[in-house]
């Protein structure tokens, strides 16, 4: 079986993101970039499955700029065999994203798609359901555990409001992981010595079989009010009587 | 442990401009001559340019000799310093500029680059993958590796995946060794590896003591009405009393964006002193706070820099290895730049290294020592050595005029050397006997908080790992430091690591926030009963500087 897991660059974690001064989006020149958190803990996954032996071989895809490579040589390094970066310069709203990927799809044939619920930066979580929506897969969302069970079926456990919720799917299908899922290894040294030549290709967004214009219109980006300072209050009683001022008692 | 292993021809700890420009000159060296040579760097930053902080000004020429072609290879160094000023600070609302015939001439700026070091760093960093140079970003050079005879013969990564006890977690991966024909240390002001290997090697044997400051710089987007490109300030006196030395610095980068901070020299007396205090008061100053008024402010950060000069340099070169840049303290405290030094200590070491292959196996790196003492970081320290100890003698003014005097009409050529034979961790006086300082509380305009600061240095550290902020002696803090000093930790620490709590009976502990910390290493340097061992974290933890 092949898996296919679809990686996002974004800006990391840690970082603390400026709004540009016009207000079309966030600074990223001398940013930290990283795999989205989501999207790593998809590889780490799709290592593992490969690593139990139920798949030979996991595939890494990313769209967007030229510097993606360096988060897809990250996933090489953890343990993906081969990488495919589809170079797009614009920004890649999930419906372009989920063509791209169901282009893909038909031309490496996976058993199984895997990749975050959403990415930090858009929050979207959107790609997956519309990559499964526009191949007419089964799908599970929110995956806190996955297992193999043979004879082309998979069983997803998700995190829903009520609790655990278990599926049962067959296969081809395209699962989001979550947080849960698993911790993402350490890289190694000589790991990422040996990524260096694994297998990456190149192709233009252009050359794959899609049109797509832009739905969504980013009107403007603009950073949150800043929380007004608290109140410090001597009693119990005066916290009572300033939620009670307050309407919230 | 049995670890794994891989070989390089030269490891390098520390991508900071020293480490890659040795990365750097000796692939191209090698390249010239037609060798095959690996080269790999270890960095402990999550990525290159992560833990790098300076002013910054640049001096181009370092730059030029290792890329002439630094323009056309859109090396970020775009901004010229385009006017100056020196002004000496007589209290929080009047400064005193200097005439331009009265500024010294280690401190005349023009023709140099006002910089982000950090940028330029991750340039560098790409320059040097281009030519072939292994990067291994979020790795911490944890210890050394000795050969048989007692050289260096490498390095080992720190360990990742131990819990607060050190007990290993899923997931664990055990560092690995690095090893090299040479290693070269680049770790940036007191590396702790540094500090290892002048103990072992005698580095500082006839030496003075080094010499510290703690640097505090902010980065702020101003009014693009204020901001002027290329425009360098720099300031002495308030808020500092005669008693400390230090000063402020301010410069217009592009982008609407100014760079400033504040120094403290680490051989200040009052145990009350608090550096970052003294940084957010200091930008209250009529002179500075219109022109942050309605700005915002963007990035936060702290490291320690070394002003000891020429009467604190160690030997560079032993068995297997040489000590770079800020990690031998290259810095030009009369200058107050140091980048193109540690560019030309790289430089430097890879003529070396490449000279020591073609000398055959096992050759030492025992040369770089004359060309180091022929070398104009040399000369320029030599030139320089008698201001700093002027300035910590004398003070700002008549140390200031003896600065200009000796530079200006002398070019150093006194036939005396001032010496400070005292460390900065031995200096400090009783708290008793010292007078507290009233700082004013943060505006949250101008002047915050620490944390809200710490928040702005994109400082993170996995949770639950050993402390790498290690104590000698656990009870120090709290039967010396305390009664003595009042825990100066708490005071000249940038990121609030250190906390003397008390509970509800009175008792009091000292808490390590360990995760707050920016890798300054001022504890290191400045604790009185140098109790304090930084080692390094997890492999990526610290700050994210973004242009710093």
């Amino acid at each position: 079986m092949k898996i296919l897991v679809a990686v996002k660059r974004v800006v990391d974690y840690n970082v603390q993101l400026h709004v540009k001064s016009d207000g079309s989006g966030v600074e990223t020149d001398g940013v930290k970039m990283s795999i989205n958190p989501f999207d790593e803990i998809a590889v780490e996954e799709a290592i593992r499955i490969k690593e139990a032996g139920h798949a030979d071989e996991v595939l890494v895809v990313s769209i967007g700029s030229d510097a993606c490579q360096e988060q897809l040589r990250a996933a090489l390094a953890m343990g993906a065999d081969r990488a495919l970066l589809v170079k797009c310069d614009r920004d890649v709203q999930p419906l372009l994203a989920a063509k791209a990927l169901q282009a893909l799809v038909g031309q490496e044939r996976p058993q199984l798609v895997l990749m975050g619920k959403q990415a930090i930066d858009d929050d979207a979580c959107q790609t997956p359901q519309m990559l499964a929506g526009l191949l007419d897969w089964p799908q599970a969302t929110f995956a806190s555990r996955i297992v193999i069970a043979g004879a082309g079926k998979v069983e997803v456990t998700r995190e829903v409001d009520a609790g655990l919720e278990t599926l049962s799917l067959d296969l081809p299908t395209v699962i989001s992981t979550d947080l849960r899922l698993n911790e993402p290894r350490y890289i190694k040294i000589p790991q990422i010595m040996k990524a260096k030549s694994k297998p990456l290709q190149m192709l233009d967004l252009a050359d794959l079989p899609i049109t797509e214009t832009p739905l969504l219109n980013i009107v403007t980006t603009s950073a949150p009010e800043p929380r007004p300072a608290g109140v410090r209050v001597g009693s119990v009683a005066e916290l009572v009587d300033a939620l009670k001022e307050k309407g919230v008692l | 442990m049995e670890r794994e292993s891989v070989a390089f021809d030269v490891a390098i700890v520390g991508a900071g401009p020293a480490g890659l420009a040795a990365a750097i000159k000796i692939k191209q060296l090698a390249g010239e001559r037609g060798l095959d040579v690996s080269v790999c760097v270890l960095e402990k930053g999550s990525e290159v340019g992560a833990h790098i902080l300076s002013g910054a000004l640049l001096e181009i020429k370092a730059l030029e000799a290792l890329f002439p072609a630094w323009r056309d290879l859109q090396a970020p160094v775009g901004v010229t310093v385009a006017e100056e000023e020196l002004c000496y600070l007589a209290g929080s609302q009047h400064a005193v500029k200097f005439p331009d015939f009265a500024v010294p001439k280690p401190l005349r700026n023009h023709g140099h680059y006002v910089v982000s070091l950090a940028n330029l760093c991750r340039w560098l960093g790409k320059q040097a993958e281009g030519l072939g140079v292994d990067i291994f970003a979020g790795f911490a050079a944890d210890s050394l590796l000795y050969r048989e005879d007692g050289g260096i013969a490498g390095v080992v990564t720190g360990d990742m995946g131990l819990d607060k006890q050190g007990r290993q977690k899923p997931g664990f991966q055990a560092g690995i060794e690095v090893r090299a024909k040479y290693t070269l240390f680049a770790e940036g002001c007191h590396g702790h590896l540094g500090k290892q290997l002048t103990e072992r090697y005698c580095l500082r044997e006839g030496a003075d003591p080094q010499h510290y400051g703690i640097g505090i710089k902010e980065v702020w987007k101003i009014d693009a009405a204020k901001h002027r490109p290329g425009n360098v300030l720099h300031t002495f006196g308030w808020p500092l009393d005669g008693s400390s030395e230090g000063g402020g610095f301010l410069y217009h980068l592009d982008g609407q964006q100014v760079a400033l901070g504040f120094i403290v020299g680490l051989n200040y007396a009052n145990p009350h002193l608090n550096p970052y205090q003294e940084m957010q008061r200091w930008k209250l100053h009529a002179k500075i706070k219109p022109l942050l008024e309605g700005g915002t402010r963007l990035a936060y950060g702290a490291r320690a820099l070394n002003k000891g000069g020429w009467q604190s340099l160690p030997r560079m070169s032993f068995p297997g290895g040489l000590l770079l840049g800020c990690d031998a303290g290259l810095l030009n405290p009369a200058k107050l730049r140091g980048i193109h030094n540690a560019l030309r200590s790289g430089m430097l070491a890879a003529e070396t290294v490449l000279e020591s292959f073609a000398a055959g196996d096992g050759a030492e790196l025992d040369n770089f020592e004359q060309k180091f003492r022929a070398s104009p970081i040399y000369s320029e320290l030599y030139q320089a050595r008698n201001v700093a100890p002027a300035l910590s003698k004398w003070g700002p003014l008549l140390g200031g005029a003896f600065f200009w005097l000796d530079q200006n009409l002398l070019a150093g050529r006194l036939p005396f050397t001032l010496r400070k034979p005292r460390a900065d961790h031995a200096v400090l006086k009783a708290a008793a006997a010292c007078p507290p300082i009233d700082y004013p509380c943060p505006d949250g305009k101008i002047s915050f908080d620490l944390m809200a600061s710490v928040a702005l240095s994109n400082t993170h550290h996995e949770a639950d790992q050993p402390c790498h902020l290690q104590l000698r002696d656990a009870d120090v803090p709290l039967a010396v430091n305390w009664p003595q000093y009042a825990e100066p930790a708490q005071r000249y620490c940038p990121a609030k690591v250190y906390e003397v709590v008390a509970d509800a009976n009175g008792n009091r502990g000292l808490v390590i926030n360990a995760q707050n910390c920016v890798h300054c290493k001022t504890c290191d340097i400045k604790d009185p009963a140098q109790n304090i061992d930084w080692r390094p974290p997890e492999g990526g933890g610290g700050p994210n500087y973004t242009n710093m």
